[in-house]
């Protein structure tokens, strides 16, 4: 108390002292117990929240897998469909259908998707009213329902200008444009993601343009283009609406060809054998909802691997 | 660029003119490759206008304006055919309120919770996670939902009448599951993009976590937040697979969640799987409803993409 240095100024400070310390303290170290109390039903709260959206989904995953698992096995790919016998039908020819569909779909997406992307990032002037128009319209059509892309494929792909007809072709052309959004958008993100300087870097050795592009850019860019590349080619592989519309509902028995014959694939094969009425059908849709979700966990699991990997930070 | 050239030599010094000395007809080229893949988007815009607008304009011609918008009888498919597109349209509302219900408390639980509270460790596992999730095919999700959830919820709530197999809360609810993802995500990007400085504002006033949480983070980062809630909600009014599977095929107009309804999207994927000839009025039916389908998705995502314009403009 002695050694005190307020003491010369008299009581008053001390007290005033004293006060802003227990005001302070109570402030910091003793939070009021109330707030406490709502800050640990808030938190409580929120954990409720995530785990009802992973428990929700993560359920998907399981419930599909008990249905399912007695069908499970080799004959389940290697067998044709079948409406008498379920208990023997498999998902052959829908299994083929999907790769050929899916392939188009990666075929067309891959030189447009990173092509439009890298028009955007590197050549695009954005003071033009047409690369505004153009980006304005990519965000817009990445929001459209696939639906609406299945009418679209029924009126100027499978009749209409193109009348390709209702076959795999027309399929994967309309898959390929409802993903397109995807693409462009993941592949600009990758692609302004490379730093500046590594471009001047190149033109100032004297690489034209389109050389720095191809050697500088492009590599750098790679992971992240292939994760939407690899994501947009998942979406394709388990989107069934829009290929109601372009035809791939019919029962296919023999193995399809692209550019003629009736095909289906794998989400139209299980929704098809979904509307039927026996027992063996729901088993045999849900054996076949399990090999669908392996193809489409993995190639997304791939995708974010892929991406937090190789994620730089220049 | 030959004349200054010239002239230059003519001092004696020779200078290289600093222009391309081939005419580079290969990057020409390549460039005009690469506008025509920016242009495509555009031209696959207007074909989806286009080939919606004429079988449309076909529709209305035999349908007149007033049969569509203000009866309320929806049976295209009848000798006597009734157009009162509402019964399709409430259907529609219906998913979107029900899966809305579902997905903006769980979406912004999860976004709060990843973006303030979760440590880097937890972060990095359960964002990927979800990300992965929101990858489930949507045929699956309405599987789900109509032999695992259905039946689930009659046995948790047996009061209510469950006359229907088919049932559109619960087909409301799986939509709501599987825009989880994207209002999480969205909402998450949003609140991690509120500065730092904010939320130590906030701290050094006092403020406890819940606070600086919910009075400094969320409005700062409301309209991002706002945005990823229209973008799910353009997403439930397009989705077909669950609704379709879960949802049934029955036209009405009910609030009731245990009864059947049809959506725009389950009219339009129900009808159009046949052979059905170009032409006739069902043909030009599944497109004016297309259109309508078409027109709601785009202004909800016009509106989103202004407000997520926003958000960044505010913080960068």
């Amino acid at each position: 108390m002695a050694a005190d240095p307020m003491m010369p100024l008299g009581g008053r400070t001390r007290l005033a002292a004293a006060g802003a310390r227990a005001a302070t303290e109570s402030a910091l170290r003793n939070p009021n117990r109330a707030d406490r109390a709502t800050g640990a039903i808030f938190l409580a709260l929120l954990l409720l929240g995530i785990g009802v959206a992973m428990a929700g989904l993560a359920a998907i995953l399981i419930w599909s897998l008990i249905e399912g698992a007695p069908r499970l096995g080799l004959e389940l790919l290697t067998n044709g469909p079948s409406t008498v016998r379920p208990e023997q039908a498999g998902f052959r020819t829908s299994i083929l259908g999907s790769i050929m569909v899916v392939g188009g779909v990666l075929v067309l997406i891959v030189p447009v998707g990173v092509g439009a992307a890298i028009y955007l990032e590197e050549y695009a002037d954005r003071e033009r009213w047409w690369n505004r128009l153009i980006e304005l319209n990519i965000q817009n059509l990445a929001g459209v329902p696939s639906i609406v892309f299945g009418i679209l494929g029924l009126a100027f792909i499978v009749r209409g200008p193109l009348s390709l007809g209702f076959v795999a072709a027309a399929a994967s052309l309309t898959l390929a444009l409802l993903v397109l959004p995807t693409v462009i958008i993941a592949a600009r993100e990758a692609i302004r993601a490379v730093p500046p300087s590594i471009r001047e870097g190149s033109l100032a050795l004297g690489a034209t343009r389109w050389q720095t592009i191809r050697r500088q850019v492009l590599p750098a860019a790679l992971p992240g283009i292939l994760t939407g590349v690899i994501l947009s080619v998942a979406r394709a592989t388990g989107e069934a609406a829009p290929l109601l519309l372009v035809g791939a509902v019919t029962f296919v028995t023999f193995d399809p060809s692209f550019f003629e014959g009736a095909y289906s694939t794998l989400p139209v094969q299980i929704f098809n054998y979904s509307n039927r009425p026996q027992a063996e059908f729901r088993v045999l849709a849900m054996a076949g909802v399990i090999v669908m979700l392996g193809l489409v966990l993995l190639m997304n699991s791939f995708a974010v691997w892929l991406r937090n990997r190789y994620e730089q930070s220049w | 660029m030959s004349l200054t050239d010239n002239a230059a030599s003519g001092t004696g010094i020779t200078r290289r003119s600093l222009e391309a000395s081939s005419p580079r007809l290969g990057e020409k080229a390549i460039f005009l490759f690469l506008a025509l893949c920016g242009l495509l988007s555009v031209a696959v815009t207007s074909a989806i206008v286009v080939s919606l607008l004429l079988p449309t304009i076909d529709f209305f011609r035999q349908v007149p304006l007033s049969a569509f918008f203000l009866d309320t009888v929806w049976a295209p498919r009848q000798a006597t055919g009734r157009f009162g597109v509402w019964p399709v349209v409430v259907g529609s509302l219906n998913i979107v309120i029900w899966a809305l219900l579902v997905a903006i408390p769980v979406g912004l639980a999860s976004a709060i919770y990843l973006s303030e509270y979760a440590s880097s460790r937890v972060r990095k596992i359960v964002k990927p996670v979800l990300e992965v999730l929101a990858g489930i095919p949507t045929v699956a999700i309405g599987l789900f939902a109509f032999w695992f959830l259905r039946p689930a919820a009659e046995t948790a709530l047996p009061f209510l009448d469950w006359g229907s197999l088919f049932s559109v809360g619960v087909a409301g609810v799986a939509v709501g599951l599987m825009i989880v993802p994207l209002v999480a995500s969205i909402s998450d990007d949003a609140m991690r993009a509120v500065p730092r400085a904010l939320r130590e504002g906030g701290y050094g006033l006092g403020a406890n976590k819940l606070k600086v949480s919910l009075r400094i983070v969320f409005p700062g980062a409301i309209s991002g937040i706002v945005a990823s809630i229209v973008l799910a909600g353009s997403r439930a009014v397009g989705e077909t697979m669950v609704v379709l599977i879960a949802a049934g095929r029955t036209p009405n107009i009910t609030f009731d969640p245990t009864k059947s309804v049809q959506t725009m999207t389950a009219y339009i994927g129900g009808t159009a799987t046949g052979d059905i000839p170009t032409g006739t009025l069902d043909y030009d039916t599944i497109f004016a409803v297309g259109t309508l389908l078409f027109v709601m998705t785009l202004t909800l995502n016009v509106f989103a993409i202004r407000l997520v314009r926003r958000f960044r403009e505010e913080y960068e």
